[in-house]
């Protein structure tokens, strides 16, 4: 029976660590710097050096510390710098949208393009390639053979 | 009709491209406009008085509006800002002679932590209030390209007097004292 619960016992933590590991999972800077601006300075946050930049590393340090996770940290930034210090905007506000519409408009106007264009250069291709040899007529079969006769 | 199509739409594609580039670089221009009116001696009127911004140490949000007939010293800061820790204590000693003669010392904190702002703010021993410019569209009204700057504005909510860069006594005498005389 002892052995029973120790192996019921060892089975709900085998199984209860991983699900609060994945529930609240742990963060550090390196993995927020580089999703997120130095607002000030317009650039990444880690390749930024200036004195903000590293007031915004010792915030982010002490949250990482607090325990938070990475969405939280972003939120924590946002309600602090603004919506600009994340590297990728939020697309629901503004004209956010662009930087990804763009991109996705561009692709498929690549597609499209390659759609149309494909097809009618195939189309084109065997018109564009040597006249097969036309058929000789009569006579000048015949001439042809008298100049090879010649030759012989 | 058909042939034109293709050509028609990249003509187009391109041109939105290069709209949105021109958008993005005017929107991110810099804004002399306020420096030129006051130069050539005219006042201009102080922009988004409504604009309602967060308190810093204190709950609720207000506005330039909420100053309205009061001589104001709207001085842009942060706690990372070096000439900022040199001018605190003139903008304070300001704030001490104006505060019982209708006028008053705001502070727009520029792009800092709560956290930061507040310690900032008890090291220097501030008591002028505070407003925090969360995402900086307040400081892009102002034209604001490096901290610190400070706009004087009058009694009905107009710009007499610009700094940018740190103040000296001489700045703050000159364009405050005769607001509130009159």
């Amino acid at each position: 029976m002892r052995m029973l619960l120790v192996a019921v016992a060892v089975a709900v933590l085998a199984l209860a660590v991983p699900a609060a590991l994945a529930a609240a999972p742990r963060t550090t800077l390196g993995d927020v710097e580089d999703e997120v601006m130095c607002p000030v300075c317009g650039t990444p946050l880690n390749v930024s050096e200036s004195p903000q930049a590293n007031r915004e590393r010792a915030y982010i340090r002490q949250l990482v510390a607090e325990g938070r996770t990475k969405a939280q940290i972003k939120r924590a930034l946002v309600a602090q710098f603004g919506p600009n210090v994340l590297a990728l905007p939020e697309s629901d506000k503004g004209v956010n949208w662009a930087v990804y519409a763009v991109p996705a408009a561009l692709v498929l106007a690549a597609l499209a393009a390659l759609a149309v264009c494909v097809p009618r250069w195939r189309r084109r291709a065997p018109a564009d390639a040597e006249p097969p040899p036309a058929e000789l007529s009569g006579e000048d079969e015949r001439r042809v053979e008298r100049e090879l006769a010649r030759l012989d | 009709m058909k042939r034109v199509g293709i050509p028609a739409v990249i003509v187009v594609a391109c041109a939105a491209l290069v709209g949105l580039l021109v958008y993005g670089l005017v929107s991110k221009g810099e804004d002399r406009s306020i420096d030129d009116a006051v130069k050539r001696g005219q006042t201009v009127a102080a922009p988004a008085p409504d604009r309602a911004l967060p308190v810093l140490d204190a709950a609720g949000k207000r506005s330039l509006q909420s100053y309205k007939g009061k001589v104001v010293v709207l001085n842009f800061w942060a706690s990372w800002c070096t000439p900022c820790k040199a001018e605190i204590p003139l903008l304070e000693r300001l704030q001490r002679q104006i505060a019982s003669r209708g006028g008053t010392v705001v502070g727009v904190n520029y792009r800092d932590t709560t956290g930061d702002a507040n310690a900032f703010a008890r090291r220097f021993g501030v008591t002028f209030p505070s407003l925090r410019d969360v995402d900086g569209d307040l400081a892009q009204d102002y034209g604001t390209r490096a901290l610190p700057e400070t706009f004087v504005i009058d009694r009905q909510g107009r710009i007499t007097a610009v700094s940018r860069g740190q103040v000296n006594a001489r700045f703050l005498d000159r364009s405050v004292s005769p607001l509130l005389s009159a």
